[in-house]
């Protein structure tokens, strides 16, 4: 008994508990999902559409026929949500038949192939969203849709964080603009506040900890300053402003809330959660200041990912420890 | 036969006789090969020299190469359209450099004519990303929107992501376009007759604040969507 | 005879170097962005294989056993680098795209593994024979690794553009890929063994 490792409540191999936990996450991302319609309009609501039907389908038929499971997985939600999570990370008016390859990688291949819920170890919404990124770096990142209400001078066609690595101070839209989602970028990125309500509202109902989020914000902040400080960025933006933009763009808050906080592919203790949080938050400054992709929250969270398994050895909270 | 004991005699000389057995079977196809690789190497060299130059090279005859800078592998060979060698019946000349590219050394050979206007280019090595950068083969010499370099006067060629350039940059691969666009420049100034200011990949980060900040308009060709113009730096 | 049979179509299908043995992937992911690629350095290596066995396994009682591995190293460099000469005079389009792997034979764990397995303990026939069935096995693994590689990454097989170019998934050409269809092929070549 003395390495009997707990996670905190929800256990996965309840499926009810699964069921409810992924219904509260798909609740806590309708606000940044009703902005984003408003934004872009009909064009969210397609993508997630088929997002989430191609995922529910493809889950279906890979339990169903290849892995002939006789109860079906589906009714979990997880497909589902993975198919949201996708969707967040699309821009709108993205061709159908790559949302569906996205699809059919993110539970094909980055779950189903590893046995399903709970055996994967990487996100299955970033397997599918890295995939798309490398295969269809014309259609994943050139053609940015336009929010409606932003002024048409201001429009660039770039997302904020290209700018901040490439670009003007001038370009970039105001910090409040950010925070509000008057923005480009994909679904889940455009609308910061959204996100950060969601966030609060699942550490609220105790369906995530604040452990990992917490800490990829802080050193991602830490590290922006420390970057900001020494010359990162365009010339004549403020230290404090680069920071601003650095946490309010991109998709640092949906992966800090939404993706990195996702049971089956993050550490178990509170140490190896903060110890994760750091290594993401790093790594994404490492490629956002230095590297050639303009953003790298997914590949952060993906390499954290793999290093689950050992963080998981990192501590372990006995049985019964605690009540000293 | 029985197994050799491993004494150290018989190591020794089991040891050095292979080894000398296995260098002279080599030495020997490297005599064999060695014209034949040297004639191979050659004749890709000449075959880009005559693609690149004005009419494809015909009617050219092509002075002794001159070596600019052996580090860089900055070769000029120059055509006349007579063995003289008259400047008057100077046609063109094919510049060859290798530069540092986005997966390793690339080398290419630029064409250009009397005029110093780039003719056509060749890569003739590189190793840029399957796909991506290895698209620079083709999408500088192909006429769409602004991406094509033939006829164009190099020394200053940028992609139109950076301040200044108006050359579209192979999507998804900016920076194998940065490095593939410096060299060209570097080609042209070897050439060139007056003193060029050389635009490079690698002076671009200082180059760029100083290009006329007055007149950003100007510099920044209207043609292109601006959609494609903040094209996300992939690779 | 059966014997003979029985070590050639060994290396083909039962102990495949690729997908039962899962030996020398470096070349096995690296070169396999085509389907002609990946034939060619199957090619290559199964020459290399085939010489070195043979080598091997005439030499094998001139060469003490403390000092085989590396007598049977400087016998694969030497046939490697053969074969980049050769290559380099008579199919300078192939070597340009192999060259830098080609080199890479010398490490590549069939050769010195079949030299040690195979080669230092059989007869020269035999140890010919299994070199070739090793060598189109790989053959055979690269190439198809290299078809579905081709077919999913730039729409074509062998070069014949089969759907357009604006579909193809890029990520299969470049390395994630390699390790992506490497690994549903090992899942089905496992299945099928089964069986």
């Amino acid at each position: 008994m003395a390495h009997f490792i707990t996670s905190p409540a929800p256990h996965v191999h309840s499926g009810d508990s699964v069921r409810r936990n992924m219904l509260l996450v798909i609740l806590a991302l309708m606000p940044a999902y009703v902005v984003s319609v408003i934004e872009f309009g009909l064009g969210a609501l397609i993508v997630a559409a088929v997002s989430v039907v191609a995922c529910v389908a493809t889950e279906w038929i890979i339990s169903r026929f290849l892995l002939k499971e006789k109860k079906q997985s589906v009714a979990d939600l997880s497909a589902v949500l993975t198919g949201l999570l996708l969707a967040f990370n699309l821009p709108s008016g993205i061709d159908w038949w790559i949302i569906l390859i996205g699809a059919v990688v993110a539970i094909g291949v980055g779950k189903m192939s590893f046995g399903g819920l709970g055996q994967n170890p990487f996100n299955p919404a970033l397997v599918g969203r890295v995939f798309l990124l490398i295969s269809f770096p014309k259609q994943m990142t050139g053609e940015w849709v336009k929010p409606a209400g932003m002024e048409a001078d201001a429009w660039t066609g770039a997302t904020p964080l290209e700018i901040l690595s490439h670009g003007e101070a001038v370009d970039l839209p105001s910090l409040k603009d950010s925070l509000l989602g008057v923005m480009g970028g994909s679904l889940g990125e455009v609308c910061a506040l959204a996100l950060i309500i969601g966030g609060i509202f699942l550490i609220c109902t105790r369906v995530i900890t604040w452990h990992i989020p917490v800490a990829v914000i802080a050193t991602a902040a830490a590290f922006a300053a420390i970057a900001g400080a020494c010359g990162a960025g365009p010339e004549g933006l403020g230290t404090c402003k680069y920071v601003g933009y650095e946490l309010l763009t991109g998709g640092l808050m949906l992966g800090a809330f939404f993706m990195a906080t996702d049971y089956v592919t993050s550490p178990m203790t509170a140490c190896g959660k903060l110890i994760f949080g750091f290594g993401i938050g790093f790594i994404m400054m490492v490629i956002r200041v230095w590297g050639n992709y303009p953003e790298g929250m997914s590949f952060a969270i993906l390499i954290m990912n793999a290093c689950v398994p050992l963080l998981n050895k990192l501590r372990p909270i006995r049985f019964g420890e605690k009540k000293k | 036969m029985a197994k050799l004991e491993s004494s150290f005699k018989n190591m020794v000389i089991s040891l050095v006789s292979i080894a000398v057995v296995a260098a002279a079977a080599l030495a020997g196809v490297y005599t064999l090969t060695k014209d034949k690789i040297d004639q191979q190497k050659a004749e890709k060299v000449n075959k880009a020299i005559l693609e690149v130059l004005p009419n494809q090279g015909a009617g050219a005859i092509i002075a002794p190469a001159d070596t600019i800078d052996a580090a860089k592998d900055l070769i000029v060979y120059r055509a006349y359209s007579d063995s003289t060698f008259a400047p008057e019946t100077y046609i063109g000349a094919a510049v060859k450099i290798s530069a540092n590219g986005f997966g390793g050394k690339f080398k290419i050979m630029v064409g250009f004519d009397a005029n110093d206007l780039i003719v056509n280019y060749t890569v003739l090595e590189h190793q840029e990303t399957p796909g991506l950068g290895d698209k620079m083969g083709k999408w500088f010499k192909t006429e769409k929107g602004n991406q094509d370099i033939r006829g164009r006067k190099a020394g200053a060629l940028q992609v139109s992501k950076d301040m200044g350039g108006d050359v579209d940059a192979i999507t998804a691969a900016t920076w194998s376009s940065r490095y593939f666009l410096g060299a060209v420049n570097e080609a042209y100034a070897a050439i060139a007759n007056e003193k060029v200011e050389v635009v490079t990949s690698a002076s671009k980060q200082q180059a760029a604040p100083a290009v006329e900040p007055e007149e950003p308009k100007e510099e920044t060709n209207q043609d292109v969507e601006p959609v494609k113009e903040m094209e996300e730096d992939h690779e | 005879m059966s014997n003979a049979f029985k070590t050639f179509t060994n290396g083909l299908l039962k102990e495949n170097p690729t997908f039962v043995l899962v030996l020398g992937m470096c070349p096995t992911l690296a070169t396999t962005t085509s389907a002609i690629n990946g034939m060619s350095m199957g090619l290559a290596t199964m020459f290399v294989l085939v010489c070195s066995n043979v080598v091997i396994s005439m030499l094998k009682n001139l060469i003490p056993d403390k000092v085989r591995i590396p007598a049977f190293i400087v016998v694969i460099a030497s046939f490697v680098t053969l074969v980049q000469l050769a290559m380099q005079a008579y199919v300078p389009a192939i070597y340009d795209v192999l060259g830098l792997f080609i080199p890479l034979i010398v490490v590549n764990c069939i050769v010195l593994g079949r030299a040690e397995a195979f080669a230092a303990k059989n007869n020269v026939g035999l140890s010919a024979l299994d070199g070739l069935g090793m060598g189109l096995g790989f053959t055979m693994a690269l190439t198809l690794l290299g078809a579905i590689r081709e077919f999913l990454g730039a729409g074509s097989i062998f070069g014949f553009q089969i759907y357009p170019e604006n579909y193809v998934n890029l990520i299969f050409v470049l390395a994630p890929g390699a390790f992506i269809a490497l690994a549903y092929l090992l899942a089905i070549m496992n299945k099928l063994q089964k069986k």
